[in-house]
């Protein structure tokens, strides 16, 4: 596992050079964040300051922490790995003594790690500071939440390696990655709670891995899932990065097969 | 120089490159048949996708900020209309930090044309055709649904309101490209204001606090785009107490948003001294 974690901390390191781009990005968010508010809380007081569980709090909550986490939860779709199996360059990568999945997803899961402290922090802390959001006040969910977050971060980059692997058959996999761009956000709850759709769309939604990138850890970090309920939402990401996580390992070794490198 | 050279090439009129080089780029993306159908269906779906999001809201409430579902796609569908013809044409915009890392943006400079016309004419979407669809859908169907009371006057702020709204995300797309000049790596906060602005433009500004109504209702003046229009078309109070004839003066956004558009394009051109090499 060592080269692995080493990986981990490499991809860390590696996004702390681009204070600008963390910069840039809090600016992003946190515009969309205060919009979110907007259209939100205004929602929230139509409906009579109860909507299907959210008061104005917990709403705020919802808005900061999915905002925070926006940075660190692949909803691109776009993976270095994905233009190296483009250009072949990954043939490389196959003669490494490392697992050409498990490193990848490493690195890219130390990048997102990184970007929680430069965009995940300052967020919230906004919309604490000028919006006022409800957290919990026991220290359960804290470390629930910050392992359901670490299941959220893992699980957006075994499924973006997924789209990443189909590049294996389809070479070019900008069709695939704009796909995932178009339905993850929608699905995993980032301009409205998953819990707001209407019956078929929520359980269209929880049949995909989309909400446990981003509904289910901010749900569990913000307390507004308590008890079994939250060790749930936790056994669904699990069942999730398992169930990506070996289709990835599947494609990957079928994928080696397929790989055809032009040029000498 | 033989003479038997094209006379519409020596000849011709100072937007005949822009007309070739145009013509090539639409060739190019209808001849590659199955991609440029997956484009299109995908930009649908991010045209429903982004129609959906709105609507949801409007399955526990009836109303937001005092506009009904039938309100908000009016506005949904003339912001969303403006916004994808203007990055079908200016949205290529985003692409400058990369062809400044690359130094093709060099290239661009050499030419005896204008850098923005060149940066215009170097790309255009016609997948976002498919975008724009959804929101001419949607704007249709709104005007449909909604009390109008139709006569000249309603035609005439309609035409107005999508001219200028294309003209103000244009100035927008273009405004982050000037930006960009000294971002470079730091690209991403201009999307506070073209992507962020066209989620803004999408929603009632009733629901907006006295912060958001500076930021979005004048300085980056996407209010303008769909919310204030269709505010007098329906004859629905507007933020902030304004007038009920606010909605006329979108033309007068869409300068605004142009004059600061083209400073930030000016500054940023003669601030770039080229990427090295």
């Amino acid at each position: 596992m060592r080269p692995y974690a080493l990986l981990v901390l490499a991809g860390f390191r590696q996004q702390s050079a681009y204070r600008l781009a963390a910069l840039a990005g809090l600016v992003a968010n946190t515009t969309f964040g205060f919009l979110k508010v907007a259209i939100l809380l205004a929602t929230v007081e139509a409906a009579g300051g109860e909507l299907n569980g959210y008061d104005a709090g917990s709403m705020a909550a919802y808005i900061w922490i999915s905002q925070g986490l926006l940075g660190s939860v692949n909803l691109f779709g776009r993976t270095e790995v994905a233009e190296r199996i483009r250009t072949g360059d990954v043939v490389v990568d196959f003669l490494r003594p490392l697992d050409v999945q498990g490193a990848s997803v490493a690195t890219e899961v130390g990048r997102n790690l990184f970007a929680l402290l430069p965009r995940g922090i300052p967020s919230v802390l906004v919309g604490a500071l000028v919006v006022g959001m409800t957290m919990p006040t026991t220290p359960l969910p804290y470390l629930l939440g910050a392992v359901s977050v670490l299941l959220g971060i893992t699980v957006s980059v075994t499924t973006v390696y997924l789209v990443a692997a189909t590049g294996f058959w389809l070479v070019e996999t900008r069709g695939v990655q704009i796909l995932y761009m178009v339905l993850s956000g929608f699905l995993a709850g980032l301009f409205v709670p998953i819990s707001l759709f209407p019956a078929p769309l929520l359980a269209l939604a929880s049949a995909t891995p989309f909400p446990s990138m981003l509904q289910y850890p901010v749900d569990v970090l913000s307390g507004r899932v308590e008890g079994l309920a939250a060790l749930g939402l936790v056994a669904a990401q699990v069942a999730w990065l398992v169930a990506t996580a070996a289709l990835g390992q599947a494609l990957t070794r079928r994928g080696r097969h397929k790989l055809e490198v032009q040029g000498g | 120089m033989s003479s038997t050279q094209p006379r519409a090439v020596l000849h011709g009129s100072r937007w005949t490159p822009y007309r070739a080089v145009l013509g090539s780029r639409v060739r190019s993306q209808a001849s590659h048949r199955a991609s440029f159908g997956l484009d299109l269906g995908s930009s649908l779906l991010v045209g429903i996708v982004e129609l959906a999001e709105v609507a949801v809201l409007f399955t526990s409430v009836s109303a937001i900020g005092g506009f009904d579902l039938a309100a908000i796609l009016l506005v949904f569908g003339l912001a969303d209309l403006c916004f994808s013809v203007a990055d079908m044409v200016f949205g290529h915009c985003d692409n400058l930090p990369e062809y400044v890392r690359t130094g093709r943006l060099d290239v661009f400079y050499l030419r005896p044309q204008p850098l923005l016309l060149q940066l215009v004419t170097s790309d255009v979407s016609l997948r976002r055709l498919a975008r724009a669809a959804v929101g001419l859908v949607a704007l249709v169907v709104g005007l449909a649904v909604n009390e109008i009371a139709w006569g000249p006057g309603a035609v005439t702020l309609l035409l107005l309101a999508v001219l200028s709204g294309t003209a103000t995300f244009s100035a927008m797309f273009v405004m982050a490209g000037g930006l960009q000049f000294f971002l470079v790596n730091g690209a991403e906060m201009t999307n506070a204001f073209v992507y962020g602005g066209r989620y803004a433009a999408t929603q009632p500004g009733s629901v907006w606090g006295r912060p958001l109504v500076v930021v979005f209702g004048f300085f980056f003046p996407m209010a303008f785009t769909a919310y204030l229009p269709v505010t007098t078309l329906l004859g629905l109070p507007a933020f902030a107490g304004l007038p009920g004839w606010v909605g006329w003066c979108a033309p007068v956004a869409a300068v605004w948003a142009w004059l600061a558009a083209l400073l930030a394009w000016r500054t940023g051109v003669r601030h770039y001294q080229g990427a090295g090499g």
